[in-house]
């Protein structure tokens, strides 16, 4: 039997979802009002919320001191293609080890996982000389590389999760129809994983994107991404709460919009199998 | 194959160009603040006169450079030219054989004008392996209305006896002032860097000559007993976690009678467009006890080649214009001479127009003068640095031991149980690093 949904109820829980909306937002929205105040009142105690004077010099002041547009390039690149090489090995991986699986697959997944388990720093210096001897250091390649190693672990866990959801009878039954690995990849198990694709892809862009170990460390300035644009206003003396506000807020926003854009997807996606 | 084509690529391009000069790109690492960000602003009056050379920027966060920088040094990954370095990293650097030694600077560049104090803290066996851009001591900032409104009168030198009395009677809680504003958070550039100079004051040391540590000593007991018992009773809420930029926010906000820091901060709260209380600030030199030492401390941003750089007569030179008299006059025609980076140079400080333009300029130089990095406290130390220990296992063992001080701030541990934690950490350290047994 259905639960009775009464106005109350409703009013009550759209009230809590909004509040819970906000309260989750709200640090993105405090970094968006900062970027537009000057150094001394981002600073004040107690803080002004709406009433303040608008201004947009921290914008020009970062524009002038910085090329985001070649952060911003090198951010699209880096994660972009991070994410697409890490997809296009991850879905065989993961299709091999949910459908047909051996007796090591339980291991070969924990073992994946386990590299995870270590902090980067611990292998930096031996990164950092393997990338000097071979040219990577300071190139989009070296990121991508870096990057799609860190989240190749994550990806196939996802997919894997995904897959392992599909039901096999329905594999079965199109292959006793005669389908051949081809078909029944393109025709029955893509329709039913893209949900499941489409928000690892997003959540491994997503994780590429806001990477600011590897990206920091492995970059100078031709491959440099958005964090390190970041990284260059912060400082322990001196004000500079307004500018890294601009900044950041310019570093979020294409992924943002991204992120607004594909919301029923990654809803849909993480929420996939909830329910049968 | 690469190498041909390359060869191929490059001989191409200069029969295109041929008339023009081979160029060389110099990438300059470097921190995060206003004398900086200034210079990046003026490379284009360096590039005028060097047509041959390009200068690109890599600016960082402080912690995330010194990182990035050390990595590359270490690994000799070659990605930078020109360093921006610390007085702590110069002598260990120097001698890892990490760093040129800047013998080029050119006949004008007038080595025996820079500041002998900074000049030593950036020379190792009388060379110089870095040339300072700007330097900083530390002193005390205070409100002179609020003093002549309690009737005290701020001496040239205080006594921490003086500071302790005055800060207890300028504190009106209710009205949200406080007597003195310190710093509390956890870091060896943060607490540390102010405790091991007020350490100093009080007779105090990190190691004796035999590198054993030295927390167990009267001194230290007696230097923490005086800042917690100080911070509490005249300190603002949440002292904490409050490190040079809250408290900044806190002066400038009209809500400390005295901040003692690092002497950059007086062009900020001086200045009428980000303090409410520019004009009435006083400078005095750190608080003493008597013992012939204040408690302030002595740092210079310095710009370094590292060792095996290419392009080490291009960085030379960049450098050697960078920190030259005519960059501070450069400055001081573009901007005015308040802006001038402070701290390196002996002419700055004989200029009458930049002593008319900085009325802190008389205290900076006399605590830059007042800390000596080889003999930084009363009884003779093994290491080189007033604020610090001028070896590379410092940086650890000063965040921990900043962690139980500032433990001790808040109330979450005992002065005594802070001390001894230190000490056992310290040796702990020390003894893995090979110092002692």
């Amino acid at each position: 039997m259905a639960r009775m949904v009464t106005t109350r109820n409703k009013v009550i829980s759209t009230a809590a979802a909004w509040l819970v909306g906000f309260l989750i937002f709200f640090p993105i929205l405090w970094m968006v009002l900062a970027s537009f105040k000057t150094e001394l009142e981002a600073f004040a105690i107690p803080p002004s919320f709406l009433f303040f004077h608008w201004t947009t010099e921290n914008y020009v002041t970062v524009q002038e001191r910085s090329d985001y547009l070649h952060h911003a390039l090198n951010s699209i690149i880096i994660a972009g293609g991070s994410t697409l090489i890490a997809m296009l090995i991850a879905i065989p991986a993961a299709w091999s080890m949910a459908f047909s699986p051996t007796k090591r697959t339980k291991d070969v997944l924990l073992w994946m996982l386990s590299t995870k388990m270590m902090p980067p720093v611990g292998v930096l210096v031996p990164i950092y000389l393997i990338y000097r001897t071979f040219g990577l250091l300071d190139t989009r390649s070296g990121l991508i590389f870096i990057l799609c190693l860190g989240n190749l672990p994550i990806v196939i866990w996802m997919l894997f999760t995904y897959f392992k959801e599909i039901p096999k009878d329905i594999l079965e039954a199109a292959r006793m129809d005669g389908a051949t690995i081809g078909r029944e990849l393109i025709y029955v198990l893509t329709p039913m994983a893209v949900p499941g694709l489409a928000s690892t892809l997003l959540l491994n862009l997503i994780l590429a994107w806001n990477e600011a170990f590897w990206t920091l460390n492995l970059s100078t300035l031709e491959a440099a991404p958005l964090t390190v644009f970041i990284a260059s206003y912060s400082s322990p003396e001196g004000l500079f709460w307004a500018k890294l506000s601009a900044a950041s807020t310019l570093a979020i926003a294409p992924i943002l919009v991204l992120g607004w854009f594909s919301q029923r997807q990654l809803v849909r996606g993480l929420t996939f199998g909830a329910v049968k | 194959m690469k190498n041909v084509l390359c060869a191929v690529a490059g001989a191409a391009a200069l029969l295109i160009s041929a008339p023009s000069i081979a160029q060389t790109t110099l990438t300059v690492a470097t921190v995060n603040n206003s004398d900086m960000i200034r210079m990046q602003g003026l490379t284009s009056e360096f590039t005028a006169k060097n047509p041959d050379i390009t200068v690109k920027w890599v600016t960082l966060e402080e912690n995330v450079l010194r990182q990035r920088v050390t990595t590359d040094i270490a690994t000799k990954g070659g990605q930078f030219d020109v360093l921006t370095i610390g007085t702590y990293e110069v002598p260990i650097w120097a001698k890892k054989s990490w760093l040129v030694p800047l013998d080029k600077l050119g006949a004008d560049y007038d080595v025996g004008d820079l500041l002998p104090k900074i000049k030593d803290a950036v020379s190792v066996d009388g060379k110089l392996y870095a040339a300072p851009f700007y330097g900083e001591s530390s002193m005390v900032m205070y409100r002179t209305d609020l003093f002549d409104k309690a009737g005290l009168k701020m001496p040239e030198s205080p006594t921490w006896d003086f500071v302790v009395d005055a800060a207890k009677k300028l504190t009106d809680k209710a009205g949200g002032v406080y007597g003195i504003c310190l710093r509390g958070k956890a870091g060896w550039g943060e607490n540390m860097a102010f405790l091991t100079a007020m350490s100093n004051s009080f007779g105090a040391r990190w190691f004796d000559e035999k590198w054993e540590p030295q927390f167990n000593s009267p001194e230290w007991k007696k230097t923490l007993t005086t800042y917690v018992d100080l911070m509490k009773q005249a300190g603002p809420p949440g002292a904490s976690s409050n490190g040079f930029n809250e408290n900044l926010a806190l002066f400038s906000a009209g809500k400390c009678a005295m901040w003692i820091d690092a002497t950059v901060a007086a062009s900020m709260v001086t200045n009428p467009k980000d303090s409410k209380v520019a004009d009435k600030v006083g400078f005095a030199l750190a608080p003493n006890t008597g013992l012939g030492k204040n408690a302030n401390w002595l740092w210079a941003w310095s710009l370094a080649i590292p060792a095996g750089s290419k392009k080490v007569d291009a960085a030379e030179k960049f450098i050697a214009w960078a920190t030259s008299k005519d960059y501070t006059k450069l400055v001081a025609d573009k901007q005015g001479w308040a802006a001038a980076p402070p701290g390196t140079r002996t002419s700055l400080y004989k200029n009458p127009d930049y002593l008319k333009a900085a009325p802190f300029a008389k205290m900076t130089l006399a605590s830059i003068d007042a800390a000596d990095p080889s003999h930084p406290t009363v009884k003779p130390v093994p290491y080189v640095g007033v604020q610090y220990a001028a070896i590379p296992e410092f940086q650890g063992i000063g965040t921990q031991v900043g962690q139980q001080f500032s433990a001790a701030l808040s109330g979450s541990t005992t002065v005594d149980a802070a001390l001894s934690a230190a000490q056992s950490a310290t040796e702990r350290e020390m003894k893995r690093a090979g110092y002692i047994k």
